[in-house]
This record gives structure tokens, sequence and C-alpha cells, in this order.
């Protein structure tokens, strides 16, 4: 075909860079009511733990590192369910359709999405620690503690939480492609899975490495032992990687209709 | 231009595309026809890179979809106008996919007034569009990136009288300024207005394809005479197919020829005419019906007939 041939004459179109489907995707999240209303909620949520800690809580725990460990709860809860819905709604929305035949280098978009979540992740972590400030500040002024001292380990080891939250809710996204099914899938198999783990003798030790519930507590101090390192890693690989891995396979080869 | 060779698509034993080839060329507009259920979706899909086909390729500017670098900037894509995010306005949706493919902002209001999407329709939700909205939403969505092709799934569907008008003439304009347009509909009527060339789709399997005018003309004669079986006879003598219509003999060849058969014969014709009146609607009938439809069931046949009467 001759057009073949005339091909070059088109004025050059370049792919759109990873970073600019990155900021697309972070837009994705906040441009629909149901998106912001779980940024706001999250918000809102970490906001209210810690005015009631300024209320109830003993003065000498009213410190910036427990107001900042509690400021962290809501969004490890609600992050999953973010990352999620930014994967599914692309599906239950239908865009999917426009999205991908506007980018069919489908691994693209999934990475632009991973990335985003990721962001808003450390957003979160970012939010409660001005949270925690404010909180502390306050605590200050009324009597509390208002205690600044903070380690470096407890930062580094939210960032890992709320990360490893969020992109494993990504991950549960990618693989079912199905809003209420992942959300519930999510919530639910780490339930079930820790009282398999009680109820059962012989998985007693399974659920230790494996229910992440538990192998990401110690995520929220300052120490983390080694061998609770290996099993975070061990349930991660579990629940975040496979899924993971296993979605983004899918989500390449199912057809958008 | 589009490029289709030989694409197939199974589901199982469930053959929805057959052994598909067409060519789209620019400066033209190609109608895409054929009953729900046909395989023009399919088809459609697969030219856009969304479904994988089980065999064949498709090409849109001498390339596969897939390996286009900015699709949106080459091939303006609506298959869907209701696969929109409901919570989105309508501006948004159309500023998202301007950022994913790095066209200015206002090429948003361009595209916007285009369609005749004013500043409060684009501030409202897409929840709260009607079809036709949401359609000449999808207009605006294919026309952003200002591409020379567009690939255009049933675009008339939910728009009113005037609407359809108005997206015939939209169409015309772009391919007569040497857009490629490929255009799916089982509304007969629209496509006939508008397409230069048809491509006839039924059962899974192409059934006509060519020049508008050219398959029209290939309808045949009504032709009656007082004495209907002299003229049957002659007419079969002369080895053309005819067949009982409804207001005579249906005779696939033109009204020369019959006319000069029954002055042979010496048949007194009552009347002669191209079986026109229906145009398309007879082709799109005559074809659907003998088509080999795997993908309808028995009774599916009748199914075009209800769409087409509407």
């Amino acid at each position: 075909m001759t057009t073949v041939h005339t091909a070059p004459e088109v004025t050059p179109v370049h792919r759109p860079s990873l970073a600019r489907l990155t900021a697309v995707e972070l837009r994705k999240l906040v441009d629909t009511r149901a998106g912001r209303w779980l940024l706001v909620t999250i918000g809102l949520i970490s906001a209210v733990i810690v005015a009631l800690l300024l209320v109830y809580a003993e003065a000498p725990e009213q410190t910036f590192t427990v107001f900042f460990s509690i400021a962290l709860l809501p969004a490890g809860v609600l992050l999953p369910v973010l990352g999620i819905l930014s994967i599914t709604s692309e599906w239950s929305q239908r865009t999917a359709l426009t999205t991908f035949a506007l980018v069919p280098r489908r691994e693209r978009v999934i990475a632009a999405k991973l990335v985003a979540v990721v962001l808003a992740a450390l957003g979160s972590v970012v939010t409660s620690l001005a949270f925690a400030a404010a909180g502390t500040a306050i605590a200050g002024a009324t009597g509390g503690a208002g205690s600044w001292r903070v380690e470096g380990a407890l930062l580094a080891h939210a960032v890992v939480f709320q990360v490893a939250s969020v992109l494993m809710g990504a991950a549960f996204g990618l693989l079912l492609l199905n809003t209420p099914l992942a959300i519930v899938a999510y919530l639910v198999l780490p339930i079930v899975w820790s009282i398999v783990g009680e109820v059962v003798r012989p998985l007693h030790r399974a659920a230790e490495w494996l229910d992440t519930g538990r192998t990401m507590e110690p995520l929220l101090t300052a120490e983390v032992t080694a061998g609770q390192w290996q099993r975070l890693a061990v349930s991660l690989l579990v629940w975040m990687v496979v899924p993971l891995v296993a979605g983004m396979v899918r989500t390449m080869r199912q057809e958008v209709a | 231009m589009i490029a289709v060779q030989q694409l197939t698509k199974r589901y199982g034993r469930h053959t929805a595309v057959e052994d598909v080839s067409f060519h789209c060329e620019p400066g033209t507009v190609t109608g895409f026809l054929g009953p729900n259920g046909a395989g023009k979706s399919t088809t459609m899909r697969m030219i856009c890179g969304l479904t994988p086909p089980t065999s064949g390729t498709a090409t849109v500017d001498g390339r596969p979809y897939r390996q286009l670098p900015n699709p949106g900037r080459t091939v303006g894509v609506l298959l869907d106008a209701s696969a929109q995010h409901v919570g989105r306005t309508g501006r948004e949706a159309l500023a998202v996919a301007a950022a994913t493919m790095g066209v200015g902002r206002h090429r948003v209001d361009e595209v916007l007034d285009r369609v005749g999407l004013g500043p409060a329709a684009a501030r409202r939700r897409v929840r709260a569009y009607s079809l036709g909205m949401r359609q000449r939403l999808g207009l605006a969505h294919a026309l952003l990136g200002n591409p020379r092709v567009l690939v255009l799934d049933e675009p008339a569907n939910g728009l009113d009288p005037e609407g359809i008008f108005w997206m015939r003439g939209l169409l015309r304009d772009f391919a007569d300024r040497g857009g490629t347009v490929l255009l799916s509909s089982h509304l007969l009527r629209e496509v006939e207005a508008v397409a230069d060339r048809l491509v006839v789709i039924g059962g899974g399997r192409i059934v006509a394809q060519g020049g508008k005018d050219e398959l029209l003309a290939g309808v045949g004669t009504v032709v009656r005479a007082r004495d209907t079986e002299a003229l049957r006879a002659a007419l079969r003598r002369a080895r053309l197919a005819v067949s009982d219509g409804s207001e005579g003999l249906l005779v696939n060849a033109d009204t020369d020829t019959v006319g000069e058969i029954a002055l042979t014969a010496g048949v007194a014709l009552t009347e002669l005419r191209p079986a026109g009146g229906g145009g398309l609607e007879q082709l799109f009938l005559a074809l659907t019906a003998s088509a080999p439809s795997a993908a309808v069931p028995a009774t599916g046949n009748t199914e075009p007939t209800r769409e087409v009467v509407r």
C-alpha cells in the first residue's frame, strides 16, 4: 500500500510518557465524587481519631509517635479500596474501552496506575504526619506530653505499610476486575485465613507467616526484627506479588467490550 | 486508511466473525452494515486492538492499532457512547483524554463546540446525559486528537432526526477533507445517506461490499405483465434469476435488459421500474436473509426486518 511509503510525512506523534500517564491516573483518582470522597473520608477519620486521642488518652501518651501510629490506621484500611477502585472502575464504568483505545499498551496503563496509587499512599503518610504534628502541638498546649521525639525507622515502616496496603488492593483489583468482588475478597480472605489458621492446628505456623493482619502489625512500631521482616516478605509475596503478577497477565489478555 | 485482512474471531465453537476483509480509503465514508449480532462490533474492536483476533490482521495507516505510538492522534474511536464514567462531567471526560493524548486544553472547547455540547451541558455529569448527548460526547472524544481516521460504532443511535442530519454533515465534511470514516449501523437509511462504500455483514461473514451506487444498481428490476407466466418463461430463457415480489416479478437485471426481453417475447408490460424504491433496504434484507447465519438462530433471520421497518 502506498500509505506505508507516505507514513514518514506524517507529523511525528510521540507516545505518551509514563509520567504523563501517571499524571492522568492521579487525576482520575480525584475527578469523580466517589474518588474524592474516599480521600476526604480517609483524612476525616484520621482527624477524628487524633481529636479523640487528645480528649481521652492519658497525658503521657499524647506524643507525636502515638498520634502518628494511630493516624496511619484509617488510610491502612481505606487505601486498598482506593487501589481496587483505581483498577476496577475502568471495568465497572466500562472506561477501559476508551482508556485502552488511547493507550493500547496496557502494561503502561497498569504501570501508571500502580505508580499513581503508590504516590497516593506516600501522600497519605505525609497527611498522617501533618495530623500527628497538629495533635502534638495541641497536646503540648493543653497539658499532654506533647513529645516530638520520633524514630526515623517508624516513618520508613509506615511508608512500607501504606505502600504494601495500596498495592495489595490494586493486585486484587487487577486479578478480579470487579469492584464488589475485589473489595469483598480483599477484606474477607485474610479474615477467613486467620480464622482457619487459629482453628486448624497444623496451619498454626503457616498462619504466622501468611496472615498479613499479623505480619504487617510490627510495621506500626519502630522495631521490626529480622524474623518479622521475613514473615512480612513471605505474606506479601502471597497476598501482593502473586495476585499482582496474575492480575497483570489477566488484564493484559482480558477482552474489552 | 483502514485495511482488514481475513479477520476471524472464534469464541469456543462459536464463530463471531469469519474471514472478513475490506479496505477503507481516505476521502470516503464506508458504511458497515448488518443486523445486531452480525459481528460489526467485534470486527471494530479487533481493528482497535481491544479484542485479539483468532486469525487475520487489521491495520490503520499501515500499522496494527497496538503499534500506533499515540492512537488517539491517528484514529478517533467511538465504540460505545455509554462507556464513560458516569461520575465525571462531560468536560472532565474529554480533559482526561486530552491529557493522555497530549493535546492542548483548547481542543476540548473546540470539540465541545463542534458537537454542540454547550458550557452548561459540559459541566454536567455524564450520569445526567441522554443517549443522544452521550453520542455527541463520544464523537467529541473521537475528534479530540484531530485524527485522520474515524471508527464509529452505531453513532447515530439515540440521536434525534436533527442530530442525525447534523452528524451526516459532519462525517461527510470529514471525509471530503481527506479523512477516512468507518461507520457501522443497522439503521439503513442513515448509512445510505452518507456512505460512499458499503460493507454488509451477516452471520459473521461479509455478504456484499462495494460502491454504494454499484451495489444499489445490482438490486434489479420490478416488472409486471398481464401474462405473468409468459414473461417469467421469457426471462428464464434469458437465464435471469426471477423471483416473485409483492408488486410483481423481481428480476436480477436492469430495466433495459428486461424491457428488451419482453419486447422480443411479445409480452405486454404493465409496469417496469428499478427495484430501488427501498434502495439499500431491499439489498440489506435480501442479503441478510440469505446469509449463512451461524451467529443468529433460525428465527433470528426475521429480526433485522423489524429493525428495518422501525
